[in-house]
């Protein structure tokens, strides 16, 4: 600590040089923990998969739907405990930037094979007999501010009625909690009855099954029987873990652990340099100052050490604004991730960085200042 | 009284490309434990090389050094570091504080090498500020004080470690007679008040004349003996 108003002054020796360098390696810190932050969620959701869930789609493609009557033949199979299935909607709320995780879902089956998601009873009850129902997560509804009794329009994007429109009119009979993963609770469900009857095509089927299994250990075993029982049918299947799904899902938007990998990567090879050579220029001009720390007693390794620290210090405080500012700004991804805060891996991780990015760009001024020969340097 | 400085055949070459320069030739002089000494000379006839080797910034290319009771020229870097920091503080020509830093920081850097506390290091600034007069200058910039001011920084850095032997370059070469003038009186008081022993380079006879004893080199060698001011 002794040292530290000397590194602090050091730093602060060029304060516009200080400032913009400071300002760039914030912006990468920035776009790390944002970038970061969005791949970690994406992964933590899918290490929660539950390992006794499969999902069965069309092996054409996750948009081909499948037919309803295959569910009673998948029921029947051994190692299968319950099933359920689900449909992707696509609908907004008013405007197309509203997008709603919306699923048509039959509520006892569903509600089966998600045990996480809490629904009280009566709104089970009512869930299931209600033909335009519709159970919303408790995020959701804090959001738009809806409550049980409420009607909600939603326009799909992809379904419409016989009459040529694609408005779609709910009423929300139940909120749902998932306490273990509060980011679960924005999806909205509803009658996948209103939703057969309702639509002008594609009636009669279902966008995938999810397979409750007895015992995990047992998953490839019924996922190869499951697909065996639809080969060469029109309708082939594909089974996989929940885990394997969401990975594939995922993997439709694009391979986002590489896209932010490259990003990241070229982000902080450009900050190598600049910041490199700021703390080149920095040791640069302070050579006869370096010198006369040396004379008074300071070891080679001492200053080594200390052009070391000031550089850790530079990056560990950019790196440190940087994931403050992504953490404050985080929450505004949730809708679109549903995550809320920035995870502490992400923090971890950006400081493991930073103190890389302090290694990598300091090790060769300080190696010089280390090498510095006094009488040299203070001839000029 | 006992010598602290002594140099016995000291040779110093330096290579110049491919042209090997000796600066200095055979060189043996000792100078007394608490002694004032002027190193005179024209230019390049050594006084800097000989300082370097005094204060432990250079090694001989040979012969033997001793100062303070140690062979210096045998230690290693690390080791040189350390012996400089106990034994001898710098007055430099242009002061060399550092700009950043205030007076204060500035002084306090010789005994961040100490294992002193924060308030033993304060304590100790405060009283080698108070020896050289600028004790209300504390918290200034080097930026914010006059040339000699600055060099009474400088001086008060050389000497709150309490080293064995002060080494000034060219203490007053930066500065105006009257001021000089005030510089060498401080050193002068340092040497005689607090038993201070001084080697001082410069090339002016008005500054050498504080100095109690006068060496003159040229081209290596030292051309004659001392005098007494």
């Amino acid at each position: 600590m002794k040292y530290f108003p000397l590194l602090w002054a050091a730093l602060w020796r060029k304060k516009a040089r200080t400032i913009f360098t400071l300002l760039s390696i914030l912006v990468a810190f920035l776009l790390f923990g944002m970038l970061q932050g969005v791949n970690s969620a994406f992964n933590q959701a899918v290490e929660k998969a539950n390992v006794n869930r499969m999902i069965t789609t069309s092996s054409i493609a996750l948009t081909e739907n499948l037919p309803y009557a295959d569910m009673a033949q998948i029921e029947a199979l051994p190692g299968v405990a319950n099933v359920a299935h689900a449909s992707w909607f696509g609908p907004y709320y008013q405007d197309p930037k509203n997008f709603i995780f919306t699923f048509p879902v039959e509520p006892d089956r569903y509600f089966l094979v998600y045990p996480e998601l809490i629904l009280p009873k009566d709104q089970l009850e009512a869930f299931e007999h209600t033909r335009t129902g519709a159970v919303i997560g408790a995020d959701l509804a804090r959001k738009y501010g809806w409550k049980i009794g409420d009607r909600v329009p939603l326009h799909s994007t992809i379904w419409t009625k016989p009459d040529g429109t694609s408005d779609w009119n709910f009423d929300v009979v139940g909120i749902y909690q998932v306490p273990s993963d509060r980011a679960q609770e924005s999806a909205f469900f509803f009658n996948y009855k209103y939703f057969d009857e309702g639509r002008s095509f594609g009636k009669g089927t279902v966008g995938w099954y999810i397979i409750q299994v007895k015992d995990p250990t047992q998953s490839a075993q019924v996922a190869a029987t499951v697909d065996k029982l639809f080969a060469n049918s029109t309708d082939e299947t594909k089974t996989e873990t929940e885990k394997e799904f969401q990975q594939a899902f995922l993997k439709q938007i694009g391979d986002i652990n590489m896209i932010v990998t490259y990003i990241l990567f070229e982000v902080f090879f450009a900050l190598l340099f600049a910041t490199g050579s700021t703390m080149m220029q920095s040791v640069r001009e302070r050579v006869p100052e370096l010198a006369v720390l040396k004379t008074l007693g300071f070891s080679d390794t001492a200053m080594l050490t200390l052009v070391l620290c000031e550089s850790t210090l530079l990056c560990l405080l950019a790196a440190a604004l940087g994931l403050l500012t992504a953490w404050a700004l985080f929450p505004g991804l949730k809708d679109v991730i549903g995550v809320v805060k920035l995870p502490a891996p992400v923090i971890v991780e950006g400081i493991v960085v930073a103190l890389l990015l302090a290694f990598v760009t300091g090790i060769v001024p300080a190696w010089r200042a280390k090498r510095l020969d006094i009488v040299e340097a203070l001839r000029g | 009284m006992s010598a602290i400085v002594s140099l016995h055949n000291v040779v110093k070459t330096y290579t110049r490309g491919k042209q090997t320069v000796e600066v200095l030739h055979n060189l043996s002089i000792e100078i007394a434990q608490g002694d004032f000494v002027a190193l005179m000379g024209p230019s390049g006839s050594g006084k800097t090389t000989l300082l370097n080797l005094i204060g432990g910034l250079d090694r001989p290319s040979r012969g033997e050094v001793n100062v303070a009771g140690e062979r210096i020229d045998q230690l290693s870097s690390g080791q040189l570091a350390k012996w400089r920091a106990r034994h001898v503080g710098f007055v430099f020509q242009f002061y060399n504080l550092m700009p950043m830093l205030s007076a204060e920081r500035n002084v306090e850097l010789p005994l961040l090498l100490t294992n002193l506390s924060g308030a033993q290091r304060k304590q100790n600034v405060l009283a080698a500020l108070t020896v050289v007069g600028l004790a209300d200058r504390a918290k200034h910039k080097p930026a914010e004080l006059s040339g000699g001011q600055a060099q009474r920084v400088a001086i008060a850095r050389a000497l709150v470690a309490d080293p064995t032997l002060l080494v000034c370059d060219e203490p007053t070469g930066d500065l105006d007679r009257t001021t000089a003038d005030e510089i060498l009186h401080l050193l002068q008081m340092l040497n005689k008040d607090h038993g201070k022993t001084i080697v001082m380079v410069t090339h002016d006879p008005k500054a050498a004349e504080y100095a109690s004893h006068q060496l003159h080199l040229d081209k290596g060698q030292l051309v004659e003996g001392s005098a007494h001011a």
